[in-house]
């Protein structure tokens, strides 16, 4: 049997599949489906110094191959997180990432330094990209300048892994990653949502309370892919691929494209169970291909 | 799930389904299932779909879809024996607590908002109430289901059109004033439902109201289809579809 297991800095998964932060809530909504050991890791919710009510409803609009979202980050705080699902999540039997966002780089500060307490949290995820927020989130990931400040001001008081979640909503995603490097990412995961828009023709109305919000799906896939390659080759930390992947398949492009590990979103919403059979397919592949190891498949990708 | 009979009106269709293996999964009036639509390329997420009825004797689960958009469409097409992928039971079903064999319930649904309505019926006439059904709809194409209704309580309908029933909308319907009632549970369109828990609150019915905000996960996870409530943004999904009218934050 292959060997599945992916060392980050400071972070050891037990397989290259994790599941993205939003799109699986606290790991809990999903139990009833799947045995959360059999994951690399979950990637909790975003979760922000304050609570926050999020966006008005309508939230979402379904499109071809994917949906737009327009959460907004709604969650009830980082101290709510820690005193009533840090117990229940700590005792998961595999790795528990929290999504970090903010409106200030104060607010990113306090809120990574509360979760560095957590003994079970080995990793954040820091979200820059979000593109539904009006303060902060994508405003710092979408410059190099933005992405430097927020970086360095975590990394100088987070010690333990840092992935930063990069956004999609930029000229040239390799200098955004390259400037997360240089501030201190021990990695960085891509891509979050596409900004979109949804209207309906027959209202006049645009489908979304925002008008504008995030493209997520099979539709994005593409073009992960091509920006996971093109950060891979312009960075030396570990990369994490994700967008719209749904099948085994889509995961080994993406570790062929140069990705480390890979993040399953959407593909939750139509198959709860879909991230364990991901897992279970590059297992598959791996034996069919005579693999002996997961890693080899970084960046495999033959021109 | 296997698909087993089914049934089509000029708006809707009528499924039935049964599993070759499992005996039915035990679900609440109210609940709803996650239908996956494999067969309709312009469709990319599940379709929430609320239980119609079930059919414990013959292990079947019905549902009666709104031939609303793609998705809803390609279900109305698929044929007998189609094997149908659903995640099921969902959310948070109508209160059944605190009923008695006397008390005098309403149960008024408006278009395909009948839906829940009739496992709900039969809930209740198993509880030996025998509830008043309202049902509305824009013509008598909307009011289907009508004699499965009646055997679990009294039918009155309506029809904007006058084609079936009163004439007129739902709320104007004379049963509405002629009897009192102490309780209802309602689901329909959004203006429906906010004139029923008007008329509710005026006269201080307790009242229950199932929602349909659109959902992506359908399990409190995605938190998209959140409404306003008391406690703040709360998931259709998983704290509803049911919420009692005094968890809202609507203008009645």
């Amino acid at each position: 049997m292959a060997d599945l297991s992916v060392n980050l800095p400071g972070l050891n998964l037990r397989n290259p599949v994790l599941t993205a932060s939003g799109t699986f809530g606290y790991g809990r909504e999903y139990t009833d489906f799947i045995d959360l050991s059999q994951l690399g890791g979950i990637i909790v919710k975003g979760t922000t110094l304050h609570a926050r009510e999020g966006n008005p409803y309508p939230r979402m609009a379904e499109t071809p191959a994917g949906m737009l979202n327009a959460v907004g980050l709604q969650n009830k705080g980082v101290d709510y997180f820690i005193a009533h699902i840090y117990p229940e999540v700590s005792r998961y039997d595999t790795r528990v990432l929290v999504n970090v966002s903010g409106s200030t780089i104060e607010d990113y500060v306090a809120c990574a330094e509360k979760i560095q307490a957590l003994d079970k949290i080995p990793a954040i995820e820091l979200n820059v990209s979000c593109p539904n927020v009006k303060h902060g989130g994508m405003a710092f990931g979408v410059t190099v300048e933005g992405i430097s400040s927020v970086v360095s001001a975590v990394r100088r008081v987070y010690h333990k892994h840092l992935m930063v979640k990069l956004s999609p909503n930029v000229t040239d995603i390799a200098e955004i990653a390259k400037a997360a490097e240089a501030a201190g990412a021990d990695s960085v995961s891509l891509i979050n949502t596409l900004l979109g828009m949804s209207i309906d023709a027959e209202k006049r109305r645009p489908r979304l309370s925002t008008v504008t919000g995030g493209l997520s799906g099979a539709c994005v896939k593409p073009v992960a892919l091509r920006m996971v390659w093109q950060v891979a080759k312009a960075v030396g930390i570990p990369v994490i691929g994700l967008g719209g992947i749904q099948s085994a398949t889509d995961a080994i492009e993406f570790l062929l494209a140069g990705a480390s590990a890979v993040q399953i979103g959407t593909a939750n919403f139509i198959d709860p169970a879909v991230s364990v059979k991901v897992v279970q397919g590059i297992e598959d592949y791996c034996e069919r291909h005579h693999i002996e190891a997961v890693s080899s498949l970084t960046a495999a990708l033959e021109i | 799930m296997r698909l087993v009979g089914k049934r089509e009106w000029p708006n809707a269709v009528l499924l039935k389904l049964r599993s070759d293996v499992l005996p039915l999964p035990a679900a609440a009036p109210g609940q709803f299932v996650q239908v996956r639509v494999d067969q309709s390329p312009a469709t990319y997420l599940r379709r929430p779909i609320s239980i119609h009825f079930i059919d414990e004797k013959q292990q079947e689960l019905w549902l009666l879809v709104r031939k609303a958009g793609a998705g809803t469409r390609a279900m109305a097409s698929w044929p007998v024996q189609t094997m149908v992928n659903l995640v099921m039971p969902l959310g948070h079903p109508f209160t059944l607590s605190g009923l008695s064999s006397s008390d005098k319930v309403l149960l008024t649904g408006g278009g395909i908002g009948l839906a829940p309505l009739l496992y709900l019926g039969k809930v209740l006439s198993q509880k030996g109430l025998r509830p008043v059904f309202l049902l509305g709809g824009r013509t008598s194409d909307d009011l289907i289901q009508i004699p499965e209704f009646e055997q679990y309580g009294e039918v009155c309908l309506s029809s904007e059109d006058g084609s079936a029933g009163a004439r007129g909308l739902l709320t104007r319907h004379p049963v509405l004033k002629e009897r009192t009632f102490d309780r209802i549970y309602c689901c329909g369109p959004k203006p429906m439902m906010v004139a029923v828990a008007a008329y509710a609150r005026e006269r201080g019915i307790w009242c229950e109201v199932s929602l349909e905000n659109t959902m992506a996960c359908g399990l409190g996870a995605c938190l998209c289809c959140v409404e306003e409530t008391t406690e703040g943004h709360r998931c259709v999904c998983q704290d509803g579809p049911v919420f009692n009218i005094n968890q809202l934050k609507w203008q009645i």
